[in-house]
């Protein structure tokens, strides 16, 4: 076989030595259950586990790898999903280098385990095993809630809601559940059938989901609590000359038309990604895996400043994706079209670089955007919803959490905040009665 | 809600709110221990063997073997009996039984002589002991009146196991030695002594590992070793062999019997039950991860009692026993082929050394595809290639073909693989 003779055409993408599959098929394989087998057998069964300390949503890694250790995969399954209602998204989307896996006792020896791969691996057989894993109870509340969006917040305060035996209505302006899961991640690295899936285990609890609808105040009035979980979605544009011009996008913008326009979108063919998040990196692997010919990332301060996960830049990188680091942009050039960016130096004052493009992808975090239709709860100076870390609003009846609370942080993180709030509401309705 | 299924199982007329306990070893030798085990989920204990002999024990005194890097696949132990005094060891276990009354706390004795086993079935049934296991198998013990030795005499079994059963009405359970050819021979002297049962495996006698520091065997005690017991994951299928002899004999298939020998998961679990055992004695899988493997034991087992479609243990117990038939009596009409996928085949060509070394060089290795290609007439369908396989799925069961003049039918296959 001739080297040359694998890189063929396969959906419009052009394989190449470094594009080896298309926008949609996941980049990393997964464990089968032997080599999963190996890695658990990997584990030290730590005592007191660390990594099981690392989670944010309180995931308990420890006690999952066990089972699979084990050959107990059925019940690793069951505490993941038990705890985390997006146990399949966040095996692919979490930051682990950071969290459990930095925490595990295995790197004072080698390399820590593959602890999200292994999440993964109990998912995928949840799945092929066509396990039911969550229940309602037979007795139900009275309690209505709704939730405003069907982000990771949302989907888990609905799931621990509806496992109690709640009433949830969650209402979403897409056509399709998941917020950013579904409209802001490369499906290379988050595929759609893995947070479809997640869902279904939402839908599974009798959580209801209306969709195409932008919620009103008065749409709130038939329910005993609302929970905002709107997540961030106005777009951020730097206010520099050219910033109008066509082949200008925001990430968000970007991502969403890549997603769910599939054969309509365009990618360019010389793309520059500004950022240095996972959003970043996510853009630039779009617009490559979607048959861009020149893509660069320009990030204004150091890969070690920057907030992406390693491992994507890493990804990038072998996708043949150029980094440029310490620059920022200045001003977009063209001629009724993107044609050339010119970027200065963001601490070298003598830095300049212009570089030829014609599109740029501004990753440079997405704004709040108004929610005074949806309830009238006191906004930050960010717009972003003034919640406490119960998510508790200052309008009675009204909870928030996750991005358009915080800012805009990890999946993981809104599961967590969303649990927390899931709790407050609960406390909310039985003191207001409401059973 | 995490599963829920009923584990509960009667056995020696005791109801145990599950079929894993301690066997009597390291694991079990006090109040502190038995509780903590109690409270991780264990149904009941084997108590560590009660003597009048006090045991004097060595250091170090264990051992492991290990298979390419994989740890513990068998381990090897020199510890004896309890080397506690009688009397605190009886007071530990009758307080143990008062504060949880929810678990099984068995006495294991052994004794030297006739006078020692009553003298201890006296102390057993003063406590209220609801069995006794009698402890004629530890291989390592310093008095050849004691342990294994006693195991392989089945006039010695019968001797002391007469000696209990007329001291007391408590049921008791002999437990058997594998350092044997036929346990059937001292199972069946146990149960004519007045045991109501037996228990097996207990360890095996073995060198695991020569030191070349000393010259002499692992562990190193001042220069020196000895013979002792071998357990662990390596000797499941030497337990599970005596199991299915001893309940497939017609006198002892009659009774309940406790199986021993390298449990570690849900799955070896059900498979001592699935050949017919009621009960189930752990150790060396504690000793390298503690009590709490119980609990994947306990969920792991309810998941595959839901998968199954069964209610309770009694639902499963023995499903295999019948199975297991003399090798004169397999179906011995055809050869099932090896069916290798090309695209799976990740091209290590580990089945075409272990076919033309180990089998009857069945298969071609294509040098410009880097993949297998079976000879047909030449494979004798005894799968080698596939237990050698390291790709999930790549060489699975293909093709069945039947010997000349011989009778077609339905045969029954195993289709899915680890």
């Amino acid at each position: 076989m001739k080297q040359n003779d694998r890189y063929v055409k396969k959906g419009g993408v052009k394989l190449s030595k470094v594009v080896k599959a298309d926008y949609t098929a996941e980049a990393v394989a997964g464990f089968n259950s032997r080599t999963a087998l190996e890695e658990a057998a990997r584990c030290l069964l730590c005592h007191d586990a660390p990594c099981s300390k690392g989670c944010p949503a309180g995931t308990d890694p420890a006690k999952f790898i066990r089972s699979i250790r084990f050959r107990n995969v059925r019940g690793a399954a069951e505490t993941i999903r038990e705890n985390n209602i997006l146990g399949g998204t966040c095996a692919r989307v979490c930051p682990y280098d950071n969290l459990c896996e930095e925490a595990c006792s295995r790197c004072g020896i080698d390399k820590p385990i593959e602890i999200g791969k292994l999440q993964r691996f109990a998912i995928e057989q949840e799945e092929a095993l066509g396990m039911k894993t969550l229940s309602v109870p037979a007795e139900k509340k009275v309690g209505k809630v709704a939730c405003v969006g069907a982000g990771p917040a949302s989907l888990a305060v609905a799931s621990e809601l509806a496992k109690e035996g709640y009433d949830v209505t969650i209402y979403e302006r897409e056509a399709k559940a998941g917020g950013m899961l579904t409209y802001g991640i490369v499906p290379s690295r988050l595929p759609q059938s893995v947070v479809d899936y997640d869902i279904s285990k939402v839908e599974e609890l009798g959580v209801k989901f209306v969709f195409n609808t932008e919620v009103k105040a008065a749409d709130l009035e038939a329910f005993d609590a609302a929970f905002i979980g709107v997540g961030l979605w106005g777009p951020n544009v730097p206010e520099i000359a050219g910033n109008d011009l066509p082949g200008v996008y925001a990430a968000v913008d970007y991502l969403k038309a890549a997603r769910s326009g599939a054969e309509g979108f365009n990618a360019g063919n010389r793309v520059l990604v500004v950022g240095g998040g996972d959003v970043a990196v996510d853009c630039a692997v779009t617009a490559k895996l979607n048959g861009a010919e020149d893509v660069k990332i320009v990030y204004r301060r150091t890969i070690e400043e920057a907030p992406g996960n390693l491992n994507e830049f890493h990804y990038a990188l072998s996708l043949g994706i150029g980094m440029t680091t310490g620059m920022a942009p200045d001003s977009i050039v063209g001629d009724g079209k993107v044609e050339a960016v010119n970027f200065k130096g963001f601490r070298d004052e003598a830095a300049k670089l212009t570089l030829s493009a014609d599109t740029i992808v501004f990753a440079t975090g997405q704004k709040a955007e108004d929610v005074s239709a949806i309830a009238g709860v006191e906004v930050t100076d960010k717009k972003t919803v003034a919640a406490d870390d119960n998510g508790i609003t200052n309008v009675d009846g009204i909870f928030s959490a996750g991005d358009v609370v915080n800012g805009g942080k990890t999946v993981v993180e809104a599961v967590a905040a969303g649990k927390v709030a899931a709790f407050s509401i609960m406390q909310y309705l039985e003191k207001k009665g409401v059973k | 809600m995490a599963i829920n299924k009923d584990l509960s199982i009667s056995y020696m007329g005791t109801n145990f709110q599950n079929p894993f306990c301690l066997s009597s070893s390291p694991v079990g030798s006090n109040y502190e221990m038995v509780a903590k085990c109690f409270e991780t989920g264990w149904g009941g204990v084997f108590y560590k063997t009660v003597g009048i002999f006090v045991a004097d024990e060595c250091s170090p005194r264990f051992d492991q073997t290990n298979k390419e890097g994989l740890p513990w696949v068998g381990f090897k132990n020199m510890e004896q009996i309890s080397d506690k005094p009688t009397e605190l060891n009886f007071e530990n276990m009758y307080k143990l039984q008062r504060d949880y009354p929810d678990h099984v706390v068995i006495p294991s004795i052994m004794g030297s002589s006739d006078e020692e086993w009553k003298q201890l079935a006296k102390m057993c049934d003063e406590m209220g002991a609801p069995m006794i296991e009698g402890n004629f198998s530890c291989p390592q013990m310093t008095s050849h009146a004691m342990g294994s030795d006693v195991g392989t005499n089945p006039e010695l079994v019968k001797k002391y196991c007469q000696a209990v059963s007329s001291t007391t009405k408590i049921p008791f359970i002999a437990k058997m030695t594998p350092n044997i050819t036929t346990m059937e021979i001292p199972a069946r002297a146990a149960l004519e002594g007045g045991a109501a049962g037996v228990s097996t495996i207990n360890t095996i006698k073995s060198i695991t590992n020569i030191d070349f520091e000393n010259c002499t065997a692992m562990p190193v005690v001042d220069g020196k070793s000895s013979i002792s017991g071998y357990s662990g994951a390596a000797v499941k299928p030497i337990a599970l062999r005596f199991i299915a002899n001893l309940l497939q004999d017609e006198i002892i298939g009659k009774t309940e019997v406790s199986g021993i020998g390298g449990i570690e998961t849900w799955r070896d679990a059900a498979e001592f039950m699935a050949l017919g055992c009621r009960n189930l004695q752990v150790t060396t899988a504690i000793m390298q991860y503690g009590y709490r493997i119980v609990e994947d034991m306990k969920n792991g087992l309810m998941h595959f009692m839901d998968e199954k479609g069964y209610n309770k243990l009694d639902d499963f117990i023995g499903c295999a026993l019948g199975n297991i038939i003399p090798a004169e009596d397999l179906n011995r009409d055809f050869k099932i082929l090896p069916s290798f996928s090309d695209e799976k085949c990740v091209g290590c060509g580990r089945c075409y050394v272990s076919c033309y070394d180990a089998a009857h060089q069945a298969i071609d290795w294509n040098e410009e595809k880097r993949r297998p290609e079976l000879k047909d007439d030449k494979c004798v369908g005894c799968h080698l290639c596939l237990n050698v396989c390291p790709v999930k799925d790549c060489i699975t069961p293909g093709e069945i073909v039947w010997k000349e003049g011989r009778q077609h039918k339905e045969i029954a296959l195993k289709h899915k693989y680890d």
